[in-house]
């Protein structure tokens, strides 16, 4: 399951990718922190992606955490559009018959998205300001 | 010919639309299709050593050529997650 959405994510919504011979789920969720590197307070984050791009890119990283972990499902859902701080904007999950391999290919998925997906985000102040994040 | 130009984040900005059509010379390249926009644009200069192309969904160099109703994407560098 590869999605980019404008709604709240339901983490549980990644879940289906999950079969009967997986015995361990690692799910990552990324969430919109109240201040920004330097302490200045954040109203909330805009994102915008090159969709049809992005969601290859999400194939292909899935493709790899396969080759990479063995025999591993991924889900990646990434939101667009204003999010507010403590909502969530991307959530990862990997489902594996265990463990190692179900938090390896999360963390690749995770890492892998941030440094390659056409998706990018602004820092929307509380004051009134913003700023495009310099990258990953 | 006739190329339909999409940019995001900084560079929609900088351009003032996410998406337009450009008019380049038979036989352009990637790199002629930019220094077209950068014409009509002096800020975009400084944003070449950091802007990737992709050339019909999918990364292309600056010096691959265009053919008419080609979709070009300018990306910034990326900041998802």
């Amino acid at each position: 399951m590869f999605a980019i959405v404008t709604t709240p994510i339901d983490p549980r919504s990644l879940e289906s990718v999950v079969s009967r011979g997986d015995g361990g789920i690692a799910t990552f969720l990324g969430v919109v922190r109240g201040t920004d590197a330097g302490g200045k307070p954040i109203a909330g984050l805009w994102y915008e992606a090159f969709e049809p791009m992005a969601l290859r890119e999400f194939e292909s990283i899935a493709r790899e955490a396969r080759d990479r972990c063995g025999d591993v499902r991924t889900a990646i859902v990434h939101r667009v559009g204003e999010v507010g701080v403590g909502q969530i904007s991307v959530a990862v999950l990997a489902a594996a018959a265990h463990r190692a391999a179900a938090f390896d290919a999360c963390r690749y998925v995770i890492d892998a998205l941030k440094a390659r997906a056409p998706i990018w985000k602004q820092e929307r102040f509380l004051d009134g300001t913003a700023r495009w994040s310099a990258g990953a | 010919m006739r190329v339909c130009v999409r940019a995001f984040a900084r560079l929609r900005e900088i351009l003032c639309a996410s998406e337009r059509s450009v008019d380049v010379p038979d036989g352009a390249r990637i790199e002629d299709l930019w220094a077209l926009l950068c014409q009509e644009n002096a800020a975009l200069g400084r944003e070449r050593n950091s802007t990737r192309a992709a050339r019909n969904g999918r990364l292309a160099a600056f010096d691959e050529r265009l053919c008419d109703g080609d979709d070009v994407a300018f990306l910034p560098p990326v900041s998802g997650g």
